[in-house]
């Protein structure tokens, strides 16, 4: 090849890559420059295939390489273009299966590549390395599909608890520490392969395990929890090639999905490691005493609804998963457009984990073209409820229950939450009296200040909005 | 069955007790509705519009005592001028007040054949029967009405204004007992711009008297007035002597009182004495919510309003009915509420559960026998407990432990690191190096990044981890046809990724708009 570059140019390339892929992460601080961010990133990641592609590490079917990343491309452009925002978490689960097994392979293939001769503790170090890419690997695989079927309703949404879950979590580990030992010390690749074969398998068990244990409500951990495993994966993939721009990459990543993982733990006042045990409100014993006859619900329509929008002079509006399921965030936009020329303050409040991923709310309403700068998030606006005249729920639950606050013996007890009921008036739009993925009954509905509108939400949003256009 | 709406008969009654928009929900619920004629027509509600709501206008009020099943009225049956107890027979069912208390030989009258008779006055005093409490909406109406009255006998007006011709200061409004009448008064007053007090001798109403812009007056002697139903119970002596010194210097300084303290089945506490009013600035306004079970002022007049030294005090006992149109509305709201629970099926047919807590407190005749009064039901304490200590549950943000060093994560991650360096060969401790560095890093931008863009990061990141492809790559080059081919898949699923990642990101952040 006339092209050919040195290793070390591309490894300098490597590097303004790197730091292109950390002005990316960092562009996302604000609205206007992540898409400035979302370029660089792009910018970065042409730069280091290019810088491989023309290094001496590169040597042979460059025709195959170019067709086969048409023909991926042209999938991934597909897939972006065609998604529905409603449908973003399961996008990123099965676009964090693609990292997962994409490691896995690039880990066997290294494993089998019998080109690569290393002795002493460097072999004993690569094989850990390894051994270690590939389980993350898998379990990133094997979890991000159980994810997406979970979020896409194929697999159902409440947590699978099998008997003595903890002790086969353990069980596998131990085993696959086990075949770790006996995959490191092995003298030939043909010794060294089943072990490998074995701790794959555990690894997808485990990966599965792990995630149908997670009740519905704990999804935008999983899916950050996921996202950070796919970079722990490029990571240790950079570590088994040598490679320090995967490494550096792999580590951005992980640590991002961590965070995220870390804030959505504290939007629900949970701990991690019992997010990852598992089994959201299935203590039997914390049924609280508030099941109990609640008192009564006030019904209306969606007559009264926009009577009650018109009179208000600030309204609130709190979007839930149930929001995305109906797609009703078009007319929330128009409904809150037109509030807005009537010279009513409509503000939207997010809280961090509604919807089935971190943000997912946000995107959906930017979706529907809503302003964001009339999007508030919860620590910005739970103090403001007071002003509030009328408060409109769209399929959100456990993120307004006010028994996180005051019922110690809630399952949700200490999740912060939106505090709608400080308002003035609280409409709440619901398919039925259903509890929400915590399972908890909600004692706002019995408020006194509270009016429950049934019903799916996009179509009496519609209704509603009908009534103030003709008004 | 039949809905029969009556035209009052009480003199001075405008209210009307079913407006046109509940005709409509009650033929929703099955029901057939005749109004008579005129009946709406004091407070505002045409024949034409019950005729377009769906209701039949029947000009004779004995057709409707005939042929219809439930008659609704708001007041209860009068016995001469029409004599309507004796109109009740077989097994209809009448919706009213009714007082089953103050009118024992009433009810007895009327309990006859298989008539049931509902009392809106007999509504229990829980969270979930407030929607059919008739009493908390007519005596909103009347809190509301009462300033309103107060304002046409006091002779200024009620904010403080600093015009050309002079200063005027705002009129002060004391408000006695802060039940539904009280703190619609409150609100009322307060928004004509008065400066509002207001006392109660049950403290929990403290915190509501506040948030409507209000003084929330107290006295030294602690003793918790909350008696059951919502209702203040008697207080002590010595409460009372306090409470007396502190209403007349009150009196010395107020504008206008409007007293609505009352103790159920019990004769209104007298809180404005004679000596209070003597020391009342001339031209004052008293007016008393209580007059209907005595007042709460010494002088009040049932139904009057008179000039006692110089201070007006207004006893009307019916002020809802002055502002009938809404007063009716709350009214039939209230009562559409007691029709929808008794038709559970939504068919036309009422059932008179008497398992439902909220329709045996109402039933005050059931088959023509006297129901009344209830067996008791547990007070509705539950409200005042949930609202004790909330605060306390949040975690203190501030104790986040900061402070202390961590002294064992830093002993563990420096065994760690003396672990790694004594046993890693030198390449590897390079790349550590990069890998720790890069997670702090990682760490420290993504704090930065808004709530609003975690999706938006999620798929960016996902699109970046894909950066994988480098090693498939380089693997592509291998001399071994299945490594060629795994590599091959790898490239081809990471390509999908990189282009979707940053693609659907780039979509997502195209939206964010202002």
């Amino acid at each position: 090849m006339n092209f050919e570059i040195s290793i070390e140019l591309a490894r300098a390339l490597y590097i303004g890559a790197t730091i292109l892929f950390i002005l990316t992460l960092g562009g996302l601080s604000n609205q206007e420059s992540a898409r400035k961010g979302n370029m660089y990133g792009i910018l970065g990641m042409s730069i280091a295939i290019v810088a491989t592609l023309l290094s001496p590490l590169v040597t042979e079917n460059f025709l195959l390489i170019f067709i086969l990343m048409i023909i991926g491309g042209y999938i991934g452009i597909y897939l972006a273009k065609n998604v529905q925002m409603t449908e973003m978490p399961e996008l990123v689960a099965i676009l964090h299966s693609l990292v997962g097994l994409a490691a896995v392979l690039v880990g066997y293939v290294n494993f089998l590549d019998e080109t690569l001769i290393l002795k002493g503790t460097e072999k004993l170090i690569h094989s850990i390395e390894l051994y270690i890419g590939i389980f993350i690997g898998v379990i990133t695989f094997s979890g991000s599909i159980i994810a997406f079927g979970k979020l896409s309703g194929k697999i159902g949404g409440n947590p699978l608890i099998l008997p003595s879950r903890h002790l086969l979590n353990l069980g596998i580990i131990l085993i696959v520490i086990f075949y770790g030992y006996i995959f490191t010390t092995a003298n030939s690749t043909n010794d060294a392969i089943i072990p490998l074969i074995i701790m794959t398998g555990l690894a997808f068990l485990f990966g599965m395990h792990l995630v149908l244990a997670i009740g519905g409500a704990d999804m935008p951990v999983v899916v950050s929890m996921l996202n950070s495993y796919s970079g722990w994966a490029a990571s240790a993939t950079g570590f088994m090639l040598n490679n320090d721009l995967l490494i550096v990459v792999g580590a951005l990543v992980g640590s991002s999905g961590a965070i995220l993982s870390y804030i959505m733990c504290k939007a629900m006042n949970r701990s991690f490691i019992s997010v990852i045990a598992g089994g959201f409100g299935t203590d039997t014993k914390s049924t609280s005493t508030a099941v109990e006859d609640q008192g009564e619900i006030i019904e209306i329509e969606s007559q009264e609804l926009s009577e009650l929008l018109l009179s208000a002079k600030k309204i609130m509006i709190i979007p839930g998963y149930g929001m995305a399921v109906s797609q009703a965030q078009h007319t929330v936009n128009e409904i809150a457009k037109m509030l807005k020329d009537k010279n009513i303050d409509v503000s939207f409040a997010i809280h961090p984990v509604a919807g089935r991923m971190p943000g997912h709310m946000n995107v959906l309403l930017a979706e529907a073209k809503v302003p964001y700068d009339i999007v508030y998030e919860m620590d910005e606006i739970n103090d403001d409820f007071k002003n509030v005249d009328v408060s409109i729920i769209i399929g959100a639950n456990d993120i307004v229950n006010p028994s996180a606050l005051d019922d110690p013996e809630s399952p949700i007890a200490g999740m912060p939450v939106l505090e709608c009921w400080k308002g003035k008036t609280s409409v709440v739009l619901k398919r039925g009296m259903a509890t929400g993925y915590a399972g908890v009954q909600n004692p706002l509905f019995f408020k006194e200040n509270t009016r429950m509108l049934f019903g799916d939400a996009k179509k009496t949003m519609d209704e509603a909005l009908t009534i103030l256009q003709s008004s | 069955m039949i809905i029969g709406v009556l035209k009052e008969v009480l003199e001075n009654e405008n209210r009307v007790s079913i407006t046109p928009d509940i005709v409509i929900k009650f033929i929703k619920l099955g029901y057939l509705v005749l109004v008579q004629s005129k009946a709406g027509l004091k407070s505002n509600f045409t024949d034409d519009q019950y005729i377009e709501s769906g209701a039949s206008i029947i000009e004779d009020a004995n057709e409707i005592w005939s042929s219809a099943d439930i008659i609704l009225k708001i007041n209860a049956p009068s016995e001469d001028m029409p004599d309507e107890t004796a109109a009740l027979v077989g097994s209809k069912t009448l919706v009213s007040f009714f007082g089953p208390a103050q009118h024992t030989s009433k009810l007895k009258k009327m309990a006859v054949e298989n008539v049931n008779v509902l009392a809106m006055d007999c509504v229990p005093r829980i969270s979930r029967a407030q929607k059919m409490d008739a009493l908390s909406s007519m005596a909103n109406v009347a809190g509301s009405r009462a300033v309103i009255e107060a304002s046409f006998k006091f002779g200024r007006f009620f904010g403080g204004q600093i015009t050309a011709a002079g200063k005027i200061p705002p009129a002060k409004v004391l408000i006695i007992g802060a039940g539904v009448a009280g703190l619609s008064a409150i609100g009322t007053s307060a928004s004509l711009g008065a400066i509002v007090r207001a006392f109660d001798t049950r403290p929990e109403v403290k915190e509501q008297v506040e948030s409507l812009n209000a003084e929330f007056l107290t006295i030294d002697i602690n003793e918790d007035g909350s008696g059951s139903g919502g209702y203040a119970k008697e207080m002590s002596k010595d409460f009372l002597k306090a409470e007396h010194e502190l209403f007349k210097s009150q009196c010395k300084d107020v504008d206008i009182i409007i007293t609505t303290a009352l103790i159920p089945g019990k004769e209104a506490p007298k809180l404005i004495t004679e000596d209070m009013i003597e020391v009342m600035k001339p031209g004052s306004v008293i007016v008393d919510l209580a007059a209907q079970q005595g007042g709460n002022c010494a002088y009040t007049q049932r139904d009057k309003c008179i000039v006692q030294g110089g201070v007006t005090i207004i006893g009307y006992t019916d002020l809802p009915s002055r502002l009938a149109s809404q007063s009716s509305k709350l009214y039939a709201t209230n009562l559409y509420h007691v029709i929808h629970d008794l038709t559970p099926n939504k068919d036309g047919m009422a059932q008179i559960n008497m398992e439902d807590e909220v329709i045996r407190g109402m039933t005050i005749i059931r088959n023509g026998k006297i129901t009344y009064p209830p067996p008791k039901i547990e007070s509705p304490k539950a409200q005042t407990i949930t609202k004790s200590e909330p605060k306390t549950l949040i975690p203190e943000k501030k104790d986040t432990p900061k402070q202390v060093f961590p002294v064992i994560p830093f002993l563990i991650s420096l065994l760690l690191l003396v672990g790694v360096g004594s046993s890693a060969p030198a390449s590897f401790m390079a790349h550590f190096t990069v890998f720790v560095l890069s997670c702090f890093i990682g760490y420290m931008v993504v704090w930065n990044v808004t709530a609003s863009l975690h999706t938006p990061l999620m798929s960016v990141t996902n699109a970046v981890s894909s950066i994988i492809i480098i090693g498939a790559l380089i693997q592509v080059s291998s001399d071994n046809p299945l490594l060629v081919i795994m590599s091959s898949l790898a490239i081809l699923i990471a390509s999908i990724n990189i282009v979707g990642g940053f693609a659907v990101t780039k979509r997502m952040l195209d939206m964010f708009r202002k």
